[in-house]
């Protein structure tokens, strides 16, 4: 509020600098891939065999919605990383923010809107 | 070793000189690579593989009345009737564009298919696999058309199933197979995950995720209607998270009890089949996917839906309280028994092994390589109402 008070011209061009760093370094966490090589492995396992249990191993859907890069190319990241980590009331897709940390939640978004590896 | 590349070769070649029966003959799905692993449970051992049924996520299998051809249901649609004596593909249709399981008609002659995408189901002539019909799961508005979950098989070529959206169990009359009569049962509860009819055909129970409870309804009466079972029996608590939806089937009862996954819940529910009331529970170590009576209903065994699940539990029931619990391998994905039950075959997906144990003994009787196993169908389930 404080910054504000400087006037209005200010104000917009701190927003807008809040808004660039935020969207920068959205970028950056959106291709930050998990260090180790088994790590990734790890996570692309779980995504394909326990999110597949409901979206299908090849992601098409099944009691959940289809994950594949068409399906997603319109969605909400960060809306997107929300539901991995706190699931979504009211349906059966749960919390798996004990598996994983909201930079490796992101990274499975960014696999997913890329399509899996090896997925036809 | 060389008793199976015999019977292998044997059975590969069809030769009419070594006639064989097909009651200790069964299936594994290996579920990454759209392959079914053939197994024989007299010697314990894998016959053959047969490739090229797609996309195996979540497959099911459901066995012609001779127990020669299973028929497997892929997730992208596929139909696939196997000839395990010949051990190849007899023939294969796409048939939808994503699809959860089917059912086999109590003469044989029929299957259904459940399909997530287009919604409904449809019925084919088991023999040829020519679609016959379609009953499209439309609900609300009639626009829109619900997830199929849940079809089981009940007595006079019925199929009965569930509509994940629309909270409504639906029985469909398929005695003339290109006309099927449909009755709705509407407001069964939300979201209804899986349902089951029992072994004896005369009900079905279908498994809600939405509410604490489950839909009953009694096949034999002329109008039938769906009542609630063990309504709240969450007891107001908040659910725990679901990482795999529970399995429900015919192997639930056991005799007058019947053994159900609770959701949300580290418990198995018992319910009464002579009163329709809650008889107990019995706490386990994680959700439970599959409680599984062991034939005869001595005992259940219960598998696990992720993290905790490289652990099966064996629940005795005179004591109603586990009495053993096993560690097969990573991610124990199904468990199926022979038909007496005195061999439970168990699959470990992220070890790539099906385990073989002597269940008066618990002991581990073969171990056979498998390609991420999933699902495990005996051919005993042939001649099984509601398998």
């Amino acid at each position: 509020m404080k910054i504000c008070l400087g006037g209005m011209k200010y104000c917009w061009s701190v927003l807008g600098f809040i808004f660039m760093v935020t969207s920068w370094a959205g970028e950056l966490r959106a291709v930050a891939a998990p260090e180790s090589a088994g790590r990734r492995e790890a996570i692309l396992h779980m995504l394909r065999q326990d999110c597949g249990s409901c979206h299908g191993l090849t992601m098409k859907g099944g009691l959940g919605p289809a994950l594949l890069p068409e399906a997603l190319a319109e969605k909400d990241v960060d809306q997107m990383v929300y539901v991995i980590l706190n699931g979504r009331r009211g349906t059966p897709m749960p919390p798996w923010r004990d598996f994983l940390d909201e930079a490796e939640a992101r990274w499975v978004v960014d696999q997913l809107r890329r399509g899996l590896p090896g997925a036809p | 070793m060389r008793r199976s590349l015999l019977l292998a070769l044997a059975l590969i070649a069809g030769c009419a000189t070594a006639p064989r029966g097909t009651g200790d003959l069964g299936l594994v799905v290996e579920r990454a690579s759209g392959s079914l692993l053939l197994v024989e449970t007299s010697g314990r051992t894998a016959f053959a593989r047969v490739e090229g049924l797609g996309d195996l996520s979540h497959a099911a299998a459901v066995y012609s009345r001779d127990g020669r051809y299973a028929y497997v249901f892929g997730r992208d649609g596929g139909l696939t009737k196997v000839d395990l004596l010949h051990a190849r593909i007899a023939q294969r249709r796409l048939q939808a564009g994503n699809s959860i399981g089917g059912a086999i008609s109590s003469d044989g002659k029929l299957l259904a298919v459940a399909n997530y995408e287009p919604g409904g189901i449809r019925i084919f002539d088991a023999a040829t696999l020519e679609l016959l019909s379609e009953v499209p799961s439309t609900w609300g508005d009639g626009k829109q058309r619900a997830k199929v979950i849940g079809i089981a098989d009940a007595p006079g070529n019925r199929f009965v199933y569930s509509l994940f959206e629309a909270g409504e169990i639906w029985i469909v009359d398929a005695a003339d197979p290109r006309r099927p009569q449909v009755t709705k049962l509407n407001g069964i509860g939300k979201q209804p995950y899986d349902g089951f009819v029992t072994p004896n055909g005369r009900h079905y129970i279908a498994g809600l995720f939405g509410e604490d409870g489950l839909a009953l309804v009694d096949l034999w009466n002329p109008k039938p209607a769906a009542r609630r079972v063990l309504d709240g029996y969450g007891r107001g608590q908040e659910p725990l998270p679901v990482y795999k939806m529970p399995h429900l089937r015919g192997w639930a009862v056991a005799g007058r009890y019947v053994f159900l996954p609770a959701i949300g819940r580290h418990e198995v529910l018992v319910l009464d089949t002579v009163s329709w009331t809650e008889a107990g529970r019995i706490a386990v170590q994680g959700q439970p996917v599959f409680a599984v009576a062991q034939p005869g209903g001595r005992r259940v065994w219960v598998n696990f839906a992720f993290p905790k699940n490289d652990v099966v539990q064996v629940i005795d029931v005179p004591e109603m309280k586990v009495v053993k619990e096993l560690r097969p391998g990573r991610a124990v994905l199904h468990l199926e028994f022979t038909p007496r039950g005195e061999q439970v075959w168990i699959s470990s997906r992220d070890d790539n092994v099906v385990v073989v144990y002597d269940t008066a003994s618990y002991v581990e009787t073969a171990r056979l390589a498998a390609r991420s196993p999933s699902g495990i169908f005996l051919s005993s389930r042939a001649a099984m109402t509601g398998f």
